[in-house]
């Protein structure tokens, strides 16, 4: 079956004429064109990254309009497989790994493996092969394909390749390790106050210069000549006393207005920081929140931002005044005297070349600080909503043990950067000590040759005081940016995170809705599992769909991605005709009402949590939607009536009470679109009955797509689709599913089995179902 | 431990099939109850139902050809490269492109986040790139010291 290949004839470049889909790369050119007959046509391609012991290494396969062909790693030669009835491509991907098998009926021909990075590929190379052998052994002349998507945004792939530009880009490209610097996008509406406020800290720090300055004087010309029997020249002891004083009085002045300045504008950048990230994170799409520790967020938006905050109001800005005052200083002592500026100025780049050695080292620990911080938290994050759990389990010394584990991590690490930080500030002392001595011993030698007066000296040391004592906290800039760097870095995490259902660049509107959805061709992928795949289903305006199957048959992600919480992975969903991702999604979203197993409720009044979706509510309306959703009766019955606080720290109300106060939510808004998402399992059969009949006032008339794991509950339902492993194997409505006899009826033996079972034990109960089974 | 001869032959579509007690034949896949804790106990023989037809409870326990049969087909479907080193990291901020050496070969992968290391029972670590693919680190201390000094950076 498979045949040698020889190199002889030359490809023509119109072998790629018709050739669609991720370009064959050019080492393989070089390989592939030899190979090709005369006349060939290579229609698409797929660059394999395993090989068959799953080992990396490349190979291709390769489609022609006669058959296909693919690299052999034992032979290295090309093997063929020339058209024939009943060949198909088998495609399938487990853990990580997927797989396409060329099978006919009598078994598999050959097999390739690749990761998923590939798939989009594959399943072109698939799809084409199909088409070209339907053609091929019809003699028939192939239609042009379709130009392929992006799986992720749907937008056309430029020819040649499998990634989409903008969606690539974003994976790709990491940030830019100047995260400090990006915050100026957050400082850019402050940019008068900043100015101004460097004026101020210009101007402020020439006016702390200005009494060494005058040290020279009072020395020269008032002390020394008065050892040396002159009387004191009071006016001018006055004049320079007076001028110490008022730039005494003009620094503080000043520097009072940059620090509120300053201040003001950093804690308004903190603000806008914090406001703009969490506005982000409400725009990402559940995905994000799945990976995501609460504990982890929460500490990045409340704590991080306040660092940042913190660095830029105080840090910042005392570095600033620093690097300004050592400027200066510099200018003042070379004009002064050059040959004492220069020796005064000498530990300088060592104490640099000190900062900075330490500075990578520092800013690894702290980044590791606070990451171990988070984890801290996280422990909390994590038990105290569970304590129920803890308690009943009697854990509560492990989960202790637990956090000690936790913080004795974070003891470790801070021990660690402490080593080395501790070290640090004493070392920059020692130099300040050394810097003074060095300039003592030089001024004496200067003066002892009258180079210099005493005077010229004093002001010197004077100066160098300062100098050094800036330098010593201009050292502790090193640790506070590193820490405002690694804070703002965990900042643009997130502010960098895309949205994986992204709002459509050129958003289109929908019509007036009326319900039709039509799910072609979905499947989803999550992390490496697939949990739908090739779902079809059209479903009609006003009609209820009950979603049937075990757990883990895909149903909750299938109205994850009607609700576009996810992406579909290949295919679309439509509404009235439009792909749900080129519609915005507050505005598709907008259509949707959906009740969910656990109904949340968030801290407020009743009357509150039954307007969430439509703040504007009148109290009629809400009244009207609590009567609708059989609310309103035990709403009347709390001492507050619509005014009760619930949620998390307000009134205790049953799972029913809450599930029915979350139907008025879903009523209220008057969806065309209605999901219930297990909306009856969490409570009993009694309390079913009830929310029952306030489901069915929500059902009227609209479309409706209900999970059930009771298949009673979905009694009503136009249509049943039975799900299993991520495919439809059934549709129908409940009588032609038990005629059938297929994996409904045995869905549902089961569970009358478990019921009669219960009946026995238990009370006896009549099946809901039976009336329904006899009509 | 007395040795067990499983009834498994493989079909000319490469699946494996087992025949149960009632002669009936199940296309089966080997599933792994503890693939990282205890790779070589605890194997189930899962059908396409997803039911599961034999439980093997240690892959020393079987004769040689099911035992091979059995270890040839999980070879060929689990995919979890062990990290041996990592030579180069893109950058310390997700996402961040390694190139690193496993035990299937040299190879490059994309790391969305720090939060898809996961921290399995130490000192294993799990790490899920951008294609999904899980890389394993059995002993994050036992790395080579530039290797740890790379990884360290993300933990």
């Amino acid at each position: 079956m498979n045949s040698q290949l020889n190199s002889q004839s030359a490809p023509l470049p119109s072998a790629y004429s018709d050739y669609l889909g991720p370009a064959v790369p050019d080492a393989w050119r070089t390989r592939l064109d030899p190979a090709l007959e005369s006349g060939e046509k290579v229609l698409a391609s797929l660059v394999l990254d395993l090989d068959s012991q799953l080992h990396f290494r490349n190979g291709l396969v390769a489609l022609t309009n006669r058959r296909l062909i693919a690299w052999s790693e034992a032979g290295e030669t090309w093997q063929s497989w020339p058209f024939r009835d009943s060949q198909s491509l088998r495609h399938k991907d487990h853990a990580g790994v997927a797989s396409l098998d060329l099978v006919d009926v009598d078994g598999k021909l050959a097999g390739w493996r690749f990761t998923l990075a590939q798939d989009p590929a594959a399943r072109n190379l698939a799809d084409r092969f199909k088409a070209q052998l339907e053609c091929v052994l019809a003699g028939r002349q192939p239609q042009p394909p379709e130009p392929l998507t992006c799986p992720t945004c749907d937008a056309p792939l430029p020819p040649g390749t499998d990634e989409c530009p903008t969606c690539a880009r974003e994976i790709h490209t990491p940030p830019s390790t100047w995260t400090l610097f990006r915050l100026w996008r957050f400082a850019q509406p402050y940019k008068k106050q900043l100015l101004a406020g460097f004026i101020l800290t210009l101007v402020s720090t020439a006016a702390t210069l200005v009494p060494p300055y005058l040290t020279m004087p009072l020395m020269d010309e008032v002390l020394i000549p008065f050892q040396n029997g002159q009387p004191i020249d009071s006016v001018k002891v006055m004049t320079l006393l007076s001028g110490l004083l008022v730039a005494a009085v003009f620094a503080w002045g000043l520097g009072w207005a940059k620090t509120f300045i300053l201040a003001l504008v950093s804690e308004r950048i903190g603000a806008d920081l914090r406001t703009t990230t969490y506005e982000h994170l409400q725009g990402l799409s559940l995905e994000y929140f799945g990976g995501k520790r609460t504990g982890d967020l929460m500490s990045r938006i409340g704590a991080e931002t306040d660092r940042i905050c913190l660095f830029l109001s105080m840090n910042l800005l005392d570095f600033a005044t620093d690097v300004l005052m050592i400027t200066m200083t510099a200018v003042i002592l070379v004009s002064i005297n050059p040959w004492l500026a220069l020796v005064t100025l000498v530990p300088l780049p060592f104490i640099a070349w000190l900062i900075h050695t330490v500075r990578d080292k520092l800013r690894y620990g702290f980044e590791q600080v606070d990451r171990v911080w988070s984890e801290v938290t996280s422990v909390l994050a994590d038990t105290i909503p569970g304590i129920r759990v803890v308690k009943a389990f009697a854990q509560e010394k492990r989960e202790v043990a637990r956090f000690r584990e936790a913080n004795a991590r974070n003891l470790a690490v801070n021990d660690r950067v402490n080593k080395v930080w501790s070290v640090f500030s004493p070392t920059v002392t020692l130099m300040t000590e050394i810097g003074l001595l060095i300039v003592w011993g030089f001024g004496i030698w200067l003066v002892s040759k009258n180079d210099v007066t005493v005077g010229t000296l004093a002001a010197f040391i004077a100066y160098i005081s300062r100098f050094y004592t800036r330098l010593d906290s201009m050292s502790r800039i090193v640790s506070v940016t590193q820490k405002a760097a690694a804070g703002a870095k965990r900042i643009f995490d997130i502010l960098d995170h895309v949205s994986s259902v992204p709002d459509p660049a050129t958003p289109q509107h929908l019509p007036k809705v009326t319900g039709a959805i039509e799910v072609k061709r979905v499947g989803f992928r999550y992390g490496n599992r697939t949990i739908l795949r090739g779902v079809d289903l059209n479903i009609a305006p006003g009609e209820m769909i009950g979603l049937v199957g075990h757990s883990g048959s895909g149903k909750s992600t299938l109205v994850n991605l009607i609700c576009r919480f996810y992406d579909v992975t290949d295919g679309s969903i439509r509404i009235e005709g439009m792909d749900i991702r080129s519609v915005p999604v507050s505005e598709y979203r907008r259509n949707i009402g959906l009740v969910l197993q656990e109904p949340f409720l968030f801290f407020g009044t009743i009357a509150e949590n039954i307007a969430y979706g439509k703040p504007d509510a009148t109290r009629e309306e809400i009244i009207a939607a609590a009567r609708a959703a059989h609310a309103h009766d035990f709403i009347l019955r709390l001492p507050q009536g619509y005014d009760s606080l619930v949620g998390e720290r307000g009134q205790a109300l049953s799972g029913g009470e809450r599930q029915r106060i979350s139907i008025a939510r879903a009523l209220l808004i008057d969806p065309r679109i209605l999901i219930l998402d297990e909306a009856t399992s969490a409570v009993d059969t009694e309390t079913e009955m009830e929310i029952q009949a306030a489901l069915e006032n929500l059902i009227r008339g609209r479309t409706t797509i209900a999970i059930a794991h009771r298949l009673s509950t979905l009694r009503k339902a136009d249509r049943l689709v039975v799900l299993d492993r991520g495919q439809i194997v059934e549709i129908g409505n409940h009588d032609t599913l038990m005629e059938k006899q297929g994996a409904y009826f045995r869905l549902y033996e089961a569970q009358t089995r478990k019921l009669d079972d219960d009946a026995i034990g238990g009370e006896p109960r009549v099946p809901e179902h039976r009336e329904h089974a006899s009509a | 431990m007395s040795q067990q001869n499983l009834p498994l032959t493989r079909n000319s579509f490469g699946h494996l099939m087992f025949t149960d007690g009632e002669g009936k034949a199940h296309l089966i896949t080997p599933v792994r109850a503890f693939p990282i804790a205890a790779p070589a106990e605890n194997i189930g023989l899962i059908n396409s139902d997803g039911e599961e037809v034999a439980w093997i409870e240690r892959l020393t326990d079987l004769d040689e050809a099911p035992r091979r049969l059995i270890e040839e087909e999980m070879a060929s479907r689990e995919f979890i490269p062990v990290i041996q080193r990592i030579h180069r990291v893109s950058s310390f901020a997700c996402p961040s492109t390694w190139e690193i050496e496993t035990d299937r070969g040299a190879t490059s992968m994309v790391l969305k986040g720090e939060e898809d290391i996961r921290r399995l029972t130490s000192p294993a670590l799990m790490i899920a790139d951008s294609r999904g693919i899980n890389f394993l680190i059995r002993d994050r201390y036992a790395l080579d010291a530039h290797s740890k000094r790379l990884l360290d950076r993300f933990l």
